[in-house]
């Protein structure tokens, strides 16, 4: 009997901590939000918070995106040619890349990437005292450090994802052409087929909603990371894994609320 | 002829973290233009009142008056208007190690709209020589300095602005006794040109007296003792002779925790 109740108490004590998370997270995204529109505004700050996450997370985006793409058009021909549809590859392709992987290995990988970077830049700021040294020089932390890599990461993980359909698609017609011997006019006819507006929009939104969450984990673990070097080795972890699961959870609710019939 | 009012007037001001009590009830009151000085071991709750005093800590209960009015209960924007008075020199420095010296120094002027960055520049650099820094410094970040000089990078951000209430959390810590008797004296050199009312927290008794004209002890999250400096040891209080002499032996029982 005792160890049940244990055992209810310690589920209890962690649902009760996963909504308290859950509270603070939103609390501190609505103060963020609330500093978005209200001055002083920092333009050199988000341009080069624009130029940090976005530019140099091109080369590993572009890896990312036309790997995937590559193996993408080699999986589904394999499966394909089972049924004789070997025709349907590109169309797979592009719509794969698109709807799904693009916004979601670009989330992933900048996730890693720049959610760990947020995370372990402030969470410094915070042991070494310099965010309480924003507030005594008048400045507010939030509108300061918060605000500029969340609307550059809003803006920029879209513009990423577009250079990772691309270069996805053209991964798979890579290999559609040079290995599967496709005639290219023929495949880019089949990539454009049936590609609609509606598929490239949904992943543009998802990538927007995705690298919102990416600076929003890191910039709320960072910010209020503890405990010298280890509480931000651990607010690193907990971005990079919490951001991980929200872009996987967010990525079915945005799919049903565009695809859902 | 009435007394002056203090800078600063503390009454009852609690915090407790979890179960431990770190300020209890604690009341204060700091003269204003004079070196001011809080002593206490560790864990007594001398930056927790500081933090407090800057706001960065909410207290549980109490008032901090600072010129007469209660911070505590101010509107956020009159708060940033009581912040911009004040400079803050922190205990490791907490200087911006991704801008420039120079930015640094001039951080709460263009923050504070008081310059334009073409204008900061060359008063950063003349704020760096009063603190005995030559232009070679400007340019360069806070990780490419000694601790010495992180030290008179900060005190030059926390003058900067010309407060009238400088804060000064340990500042001769992690600096050897030249280096940190030089920080003293260029302290004590500011605040007088300022004009300011300086107020330090430290164990290091040798600073205490030489920025302080005045000491409070805290123990326990309480002003224990309050007087002049040149009476610290002499005070009559059994808690502040063991403090100042660093006797192992006495009222004062450190917690050890197995």
């Amino acid at each position: 009997m005792n160890a049940l109740r244990d055992l209810l108490a310690a589920i209890g004590r962690g649902v009760l901590g996963l909504v308290s998370a859950a509270g603070s997270v939103a609390l501190f995204a609505a103060v963020a939000l609330s500093h978005v529109v209200r001055p002083p505004f920092y333009p050199r700050l988000l341009a080069r918070q624009m130029m940090e996450i976005g530019y140099f997370s091109l080369p590993v985006v572009a890896l990312t995106a036309i790997f995937s793409g590559m193996v993408l058009a080699l999986q589904s021909y394999t499966g394909f040619a089972r049924f004789s549809a070997e025709g349907s590859v590109a169309t797979v392709v592009v719509l794969s890349i698109t709807r799904e992987l693009g916004p979601v290995l670009a989330g992933l990988m900048v996730a890693g990437r720049i959610g760990a970077a947020i995370a372990a830049e402030l969470g410094t700021m915070r042991v070494t005292d310099q965010i309480d040294a924003l507030t005594t020089l008048s400045t507010n932390p939030i509108k300061y450090l918060v605000v500029p890599r969340l609307v550059a990461a809003t803006i920029v993980l879209p513009l990423l994802v577009i250079v990772a359909d691309i270069l996805g698609v053209l991964g798979g017609f890579i290999v559609g052409v040079a290995k599967l011997e496709f005639n290219p006019a023929t495949y880019m006819q089949r990539t454009w087929q049936f590609l609609e507006v509606q598929d490239v929009v949904s992943g543009l939104v998802k990538a927007a909603v995705f690298g919102f969450i990416i600076a929003l984990m890191g910039c709320y673990q960072g910010y209020h990371s503890r405990g010298g070097a280890q509480g931000v080795g651990a607010a690193t972890t907990n971005a990079v894994v919490s951001a991980s699961i929200l872009i996987l959870t967010f990525n079915y609710v945005i799919t049903e609320l565009f695809f859902a019939r | 002829m009435t007394e002056a009012p203090p800078k600063i007037r503390i009454r009852g001001l609690s915090k407790t973290f979890g179960t431990k009590i770190v300020l209890d009830s604690l009341d204060l009151d700091v003269p204003a233009g004079r070196g001011f000085v809080v002593i206490g071991g560790s864990g007594s709750g001398k930056s927790v009142l500081i933090k407090c005093i800057l706001g960065l800590i909410e207290p549980d209960a109490g008032t901090i008056e600072i010129d007469g009015r209660n911070v505590l209960s101010m509107h956020r924007s009159e708060r940033e208007a009581v912040n911009r008075r004040i400079g803050m020199l922190f205990q490791q420095g907490a200087l911006f190690d991704s801008l420039p010296v120079w930015e640094n120094v001039a951080f709460g002027l263009l923050a504070r709209r008081m310059m334009r960055r073409a204008e900061a520049k060359p008063r950063a650099i003349e704020i760096l020589a009063q603190v005995g820094l030559g232009p070679d410094v400007a340019d360069l970040y806070p990780s490419e300095l000694s601790g010495g000089m992180q030290k008179r990078v900060a005190l030059a951000r926390a003058i900067a602005a010309q407060p009238d209430l400088i804060f000064f959390d340990e500042p001769t810590t992690g600096l050897d006794p030249i280096m940190g008797a030089i920080i003293d004296a260029l302290i004590v050199e500011q605040v007088e040109r300022l004009g300011a009312t300086a107020f330090s927290i430290t164990h290091d008794m040798a600073s205490a007296q030489r920025i302080g004209n005045e000491i409070a002890m805290i123990h326990k999250g309480k002003i224990i003792w309050q007087g002049p400096a040149e009476r610290i040891y002499d005070s009559g209080n059994p808690y502040v002779d063991q403090f100042v002499r660093g006797r192992s032996t006495g009222p004062i029982t450190m917690e050890v925790r197995g």
